[in-house]
């Protein structure tokens, strides 16, 4: 993969990505992914009473597409109720960064996953519903 | 140094054409364009030339010109010594030996060969990559007839004792093929002392043009053809001759072979001082390869906590070229072969970074790769959740 295959969305996710970092005492917290295949995202929440997203941060181990795939999905929850945060898709995070080469398409899915993982966490915490979450994958063990 | 020039440390994926190289070629575009192979009187120049240039590749290797043959690069060169050597001694055998740090070009065909019926064995490496001899020995059946082990690595940049494996290998009654592709014009290569039955070799990777390389069959080894439809290169390589190719191929060897131990000795000094220099400044790296024996040119490090990729993005937008052994890289879900071979677990393999120096790199352009490497890792790192885990681990 080289620059010139990435739109310039990701060269700028990847430059100046936003929300980097942790949120102390975070209110859901998921990381996904494994370094066998190269890509590790963690992504925490900070999540108000009435179960709006105030804050988001990540932090990524992959390329240079999961890295902007991180970024740009941490700007799509921030200011969303846990249910609307919930129903972004891998899909929407690569329309919004002009689409992602074939091969990098994961980079976007493992995205999706930080995210329901995340809410997977703050759900167990609080005991809350989010309609159609589920347990993460536990490969950040393998 | 203006923050956008390009400072290419990709050396060891292709090299720029040497002036010479070039000028050499020129002729043989549109004034001597006649086909060698022809019988009349403008067949005498280029066949005069493509003469020169086999006798300049066999001046750099100490052997016979009659025992080069020009074919279309490393690949063609790699492909026709495993495939026609297998099928030549497949009445003696059917076990191959490779060692584990192979080029695709050898580790493919390989399967190729498996797929057809004979048996391949990969002989392992230490933690420099080096091919442990011991482990060879032992690997040896009545019925080997092929070894093959590069003389030296395109990745970590390990040179192979080729001679003591050349001499194994003999013992066992067994030919040995080495794949020079990253070593021959780089570092003194002699057929004789080496004691190689067959040596790949390919022309843009010593200043050369692209589409040329040769295989060293030593004589009296009746390797029989792997392009078939004419009676070039002694009826064993059909196909028009590549002239220009051939001729600026044997331009280039000849003066990197003469310039060899100059630019050995700068390149090796200069490597030293990226090392150095890396190792001193960048925390949780690794080199990778060993640290005497290896190409001048290369310098291959793994740095803990980051991916090869975004290192390699991030290098790039600041002008500087380099490679890396991530899968991110590559599109498929494993990291390279080599970096696990010589015992790096996944995540660490996943960080590497190559930089294989051209011939007229400067203190200045090393000095300012490090730079961007050592900012390029830092911001990298601060990205990464592997960092925080590690940090708070170290921290408790």
């Amino acid at each position: 993969m080289y620059d010139g295959e990435y739109s310039d969305k990701v060269i700028d996710h990847f430059t100046n990505p936003r929300n980097v970092g942790e949120i102390e005492n975070p209110s859901g917290v998921g990381t996904v992914g494994n370094a066998k295949c190269g890509d590790i995202m963690r992504i925490f929440l900070d999540i108000d009473e009435n179960g709006i997203i105030r804050d988001c941060k990540f932090k990524t181990f992959g390329c240079g597409a999961a890295v902007a795939s991180s970024s740009m999905a941490t700007e799509m929850v921030k200011g969303k109720s846990v249910q609307e945060a919930m129903e972004i898709t891998n899909k929407a995070v690569m329309e919004a960064l002009d689409g992602l080469p074939v091969v990098k398409v994961h980079c976007s899915l493992l995205a999706e996953e930080a995210i329901h993982a995340a809410l997977w966490d703050y759900a167990q915490k609080t005991s809350t519903k989010i309609e159609g979450l589920r347990p993460p994958k536990a490969d950040i063990n393998d | 140094m203006s923050k956008m020039e390009r400072i290419y440390l990709d050396n060891a994926a292709t090299s720029r054409m040497r002036k010479e190289a070039f000028d050499a070629m020129l002729p043989y575009f549109m004034d001597e364009y006649a086909n060698p192979s022809s019988i009349h009187s403008m067949s005498k120049n280029p066949r005069a030339a493509v003469k020169k240039a086999r006798e300049q590749i066999a001046g750099c290797l100490n052997c016979e010109p009659s025992e080069i043959y020009f074919t279309s690069g490393g690949t063609e060169s790699d492909n026709w010594a495993m495939i026609s050597g297998a099928e030549m001694l497949s009445d003696k055998g059917k076990h191959i030996i490779i060692s584990s740090i192979e080029h695709h070009a050898i580790l493919e065909t390989a399967d190729y060969l498996q797929k057809r019926g004979f048996e391949i064995s990969k002989a392992p490496v230490d933690g420099d990559g080096v091919v442990r001899l011991d482990e060879l020995r032992k690997m040896f059946r009545p019925d080997t007839i092929l070894v093959a082990v590069m003389t030296a690595n395109n990745e970590i940049g390990t040179v192979e004792p080729v001679k003591e494996i050349a001499e194994i290998v003999h013992e066992h009654g067994a030919l040995f093929f080495t794949d020079a592709v990253q070593a021959f014009a780089h570092i003194p290569l002699d057929t004789k002392k080496l004691g190689v039955d067959m040596l790949s070799a390919s022309g843009h990777k010593f200043g050369g043009p692209k589409g040329i390389g040769f295989l060293y069959v030593r004589k009296g080894i009746r390797l029989p053809p792997f392009m078939h439809g004419g009676e070039q290169e002694s009826g064993r390589r059909a196909g028009t001759t590549n002239v220009p190719g051939i001729v600026g191929m044997g331009a280039a060897a000849e003066i990197s072979c003469a310039e060899m131990g100059e630019t050995g000795k700068r390149l090796t000094a200069l490597r030293n001082h990226y090392i150095e220099r890396v190792e001193k400044e960048i925390p949780y790296c690794r080199l990778n390869g060993h640290r005497t024996e290896r190409l001048p040119s290369n310098a291959n490090f793994s740095f803990r906590f980051v991916e090869g990729e975004s290192m390699l993005m991030n290098l790039g937008m600041k002008g500087v070229c380099v490679s890396t052994g991530s899968a991110c890289a590559s599109g498929s879900l494993d990291p390279s072969h080599v970096l696990l071979a010589i015992g790096l677990p996944h995540d660490i393999a996943h960080g590497s970074i190559r930089a294989s120096f051209p011939e007229d790199i400067t203190l200045e352009q090393v000095d300012y790769a490090v730079d961007c490497l050592k900012e390029t890792v830092e911001r990298i790192r601060s990205l990464s959740p592997l960092y925080d885990d590690f940090l708070k681990k170290e921290g408790a």
